[in-house]
């Protein structure tokens, strides 16, 4: 096994090489949260290393870029706050109310209005980016989870663990419009760029729900099969769908693979082997390549995204788990 | 396939367009047994809610998701005084309740279960963990949460031999259930390759749990039963009864590590897990009952999330509906242990992952690696389909 990562990262350090020599392309900056260390590694994407670890309060999870790409908002849930770091001093700035134990959360588009998950009391909590307040709580089901917000920023959709829903929410109400029922351990949710499908991944369930989002409905759903690994190990978290609609990729957690889904016929096409344990990943803002972080190999694997392969590995803190990358 | 999605959209549908209506009312009784146990350690003493906290956490939980289906669960609670008739308490919960949760000796659960088998009630075994009720003894119109002796045995078992402790001192204390437990461990020495170096008995020739002359005669009296025993590498006791299996760890003649009934102890849950989200599980359980949660509370849990599961999946509060989906092939529960719940079909049993704990930590979950099987790797704990000997009448 040894020998053959060895192999592995050789071949992928030489491709990588080549790409990196046949297109001189911009370099972005990547944050991940290891969630052990209590630590958010920075990652170059032109040099594929971490240039800094920031520490940050406890737990840190969910992790995401403001609109403006001035600040990454983290998600410390132990800490009960969400914190935030400059992204030009690389240290933390400032906390915002998010309630307790914050996990997921998802903004609008203009990037005022943050909504936030929050697993302990059943409530998604509603704060005001600018003023840095809170304006309300949402109550949802038991555990909420997964959070994204329509393209058009008219629905915000949170994911229940233990209810096995998806809500759909009128962000100008506030209100629950719609509740589907998917399969067990919704834990994260993404809309085509078109907005014409909701796609929701059930841990437990092993399965990804296709959601029309008008009618409410379960249109279609994604399964896995991967030969020789036993069923349970297939549990789908972070799902990355690119820009023209066509592909999506599907981290199967400790399955150790992506699955590369062809959105027209709702099938694999590929399984990608990564670390260990992967969660969620991110694309660079050019779409050539996506990262993922590898809960218990603590690392984070570089995918190319047009040659549907895996062309590195990055080593960061303990049990890396939300991945953000500067737009 | 399609049937299933046609179902599922139906119950989207019917999710957002039923909230009007008057809510479906589903019953779930509580049967439990009055009094706790005595333990050796004050700490392990259970509370007087033990099982029963669990089986409202869930009664809440299935509320919040039911609040979105229009379906309202309550929980009737009967505890049973010794002497007093299992059989008459049950029935008067099958009044009012489709399902009943039931934490019984297995005498007084088969009486129940032979009892009700007419009226259609689904009982759900939440305590004994006797493989009888599983194989000869099993019964159609029970569903087992609880694990089995064979279960947390092999668990155990497994452990141990990845470790490579594969030589047992067995000591078994002198009650049925410590025989019946001491029975489970040596079929799991056999399946696993493990050798029992030797088999004692601890004698209970009675006396208190708590004496204000305190711990110095214990200190005296355990190195001296462990002595002159052929050479082992972990000492494994069987006592259910709460005699002396808390009395060894520290007090072996030789300094060898103890498992079983104390030290390393097989369980469906523990206070301590906090891995696969079980922390809000956790959370919400001390914020309801201002204590932690025990494996009994877990199994109750379990059992009520089981009916909730299944209601939600039907859209349906009929017994018999919920029942033939439990009983499915699509049927499974989440219950924070890393893997998907599912039912053996042929007894009925909950497989589920098992819990190796010391009292303060999570120390390893079985199935362990490498332990493998050709339907669920969950099927190397207790006895399997090939080996069963239960016909569900």
């Amino acid at each position: 096994m040894q020998a053959e990562m060895r192999t592995r990262m050789l071949r992928v350090g030489l491709l990588s090489g080549l790409v990196l020599a046949a297109s001189p392309a911009h370099a972005f900056i990547a944050y991940v949260s290891n969630e052990k260390s209590n630590t958010v590694s920075v990652i170059d994407t032109e040099s594929w290393t971490v240039t800094k670890t920031i520490k940050v309060g406890q737990r840190p999870r969910g992790i995401d870029f403001t609109r403006d790409g001035k600040f990454v908002m983290v998600a410390v849930g132990d800490d009960d706050t969400i914190q935030m770091i400059d992204a030009k001093t690389q240290a933390v700035v400032d906390t915002l109310p998010s309630g307790p134990d914050p996990e997921l959360f998802a903004q609008d588009a203009a990037g005022k209005t943050l909504y936030v998950a929050n697993e302990n009391d059943n409530t998604v909590t509603v704060i005001d980016l600018e003023k840095r307040a809170r304006l309300g709580d949402i109550q949802v089901g038991v555990e909420p989870e997964g959070m994204t917000i329509s393209p058009d920023g008219k629905t915000l959709i949170n994911t229940s663990e233990t209810t096995n829903m998806a809500h759909f929410i009128d962000t100008s109400s506030r209100q629950i419009v719609a509740n589907v029922l998917v399969d067990a351990r919704p834990r994260f949710a993404e809309f085509k760029h078109d907005a014409s499908e909701l796609w929701v991944s059930s841990e437990i369930g092993g399965t990804v729900s296709i959601v029309d989002p008008g009618k409410h409905e379960v249109i279609g759903k994604v399964t896995f099969e991967i030969p020789g690994l036993r069923k349970e190990a297939i549990q789908p978290v972070g799902i990355g769908m690119t820009k023209d609609d066509k592909t999506a990729f599907v981290a199967l957690g400790p399955a150790n693979r992506v699955a590369v889904v062809d959105t027209a016929t709702r099938k694999v096409t590929k399984y990608l082997l990564v670390g260990q344990r992967v969660w969620h990943m991110a694309f660079t803002p050019d779409e050539k390549y996506l990262l993922t972080t590898n809960g218990v190999s603590n690392d984070v694997s570089v995918i190319d995204v047009a040659a549907q392969k895996v062309i590195k590995t990055i080593q960061v803190g303990e049990l890396p788990w939300g991945i953000t990358i500067a737009p | 396939m399609i049937r299933w999605l046609v179902g599922l959209i139906g119950l989207a549908l019917a999710a957002t367009q039923a909230l009007a209506a008057d809510p479906i009312e589903i019953g779930v009784g509580y049967l439990g047994v009055a009094g706790t146990k005595s333990t050796l350690s004050l700490v392990e003493q259970p509370a007087d809610n033990d099982g029963l906290a669990g089986a409202r956490l869930a009664i809440e939980d299935n509320n919040t998701t039911g609040k979105f289906l229009n379906q309202h669960f309550t929980l009737e609670e009967r505890r049973i005084k010794e002497g007093e008739d299992p059989v008459q308490a049950a029935t008067a919960l099958a009044e009012k309740n489709g399902f009943i949760i039931a934490d019984l000796p297995a005498d007084a659960l088969l009486k129940v279960s032979d009892a009700l088998r007419d009226r259609g009630t689904l009982l759900f075994n939440a305590g004994a963990i006797d493989d009888r009720l599983r194989e000869a003894d099993c019964r159609a119109n029970v569903i087992h949460a609880a694990p089995t002796r064979s279960m947390l045995a092999d668990a155990l078992g497994q452990y141990l031999v990845w470790k490579k402790w594969s030589r047992w001192l067995l000591v078994v204390g002198s009650h049925d259930a410590d025989k019946l437990y001491a029975d489970a461990l040596r079929r799991a020495a056999t399946r696993f390759g493990a050798k029992i170096v030797q088999d004692r008995t601890f004698e209970d020739t009675g006396g208190a749990r708590r004496t204000d002359s305190g711990v110095t005669l214990i200190q005296r009296q355990m190195p001296v039963f462990t002595q002159q025993a052929p050479a082992y590498d972990v000492l494994v006791a069987a006592d259910e009864s709460e005699v002396f299996a808390a009395y060894l760890p520290y007090r072996t003649w030789d300094p060898r590590p103890v498992a079983g009934s104390a030290g390393l102890m097989p369980r469906s849950w523990d206070a301590a897990q906090d891995q696969w989200g079980a922390t809000q599980m956790q959370n919400r359980f001390m914020k309801l009952n201002s204590r932690r949660m025990t494996a009994l509370d877990m199994q109750a849990w379990t059992a009520v999330r089981m009916i909730g599961e299944a209601t939600s999946r039907t859209n349906s509060g009929d017994v018999k509906k919920v029942t033939d989906f439990i009983r499915g092939p699509d049927f499974s529960v989440a219950a924070f242990k890393g893997t998907k719940l599912t039912l053996r079909d042929w007894n009925l049993q909950l497989r589920q992952p098992i819990l190796l704990v010391d009292g303060r930590m999570v120390v390893s979950v079985s199935p362990q690696e490498g332990f493998l099987h050709q339907v669920s790797e969950l099927d190397t704990l207790g006895y399997d389909r090939p080996e069963s000997k239960c016909k569900l009448k």
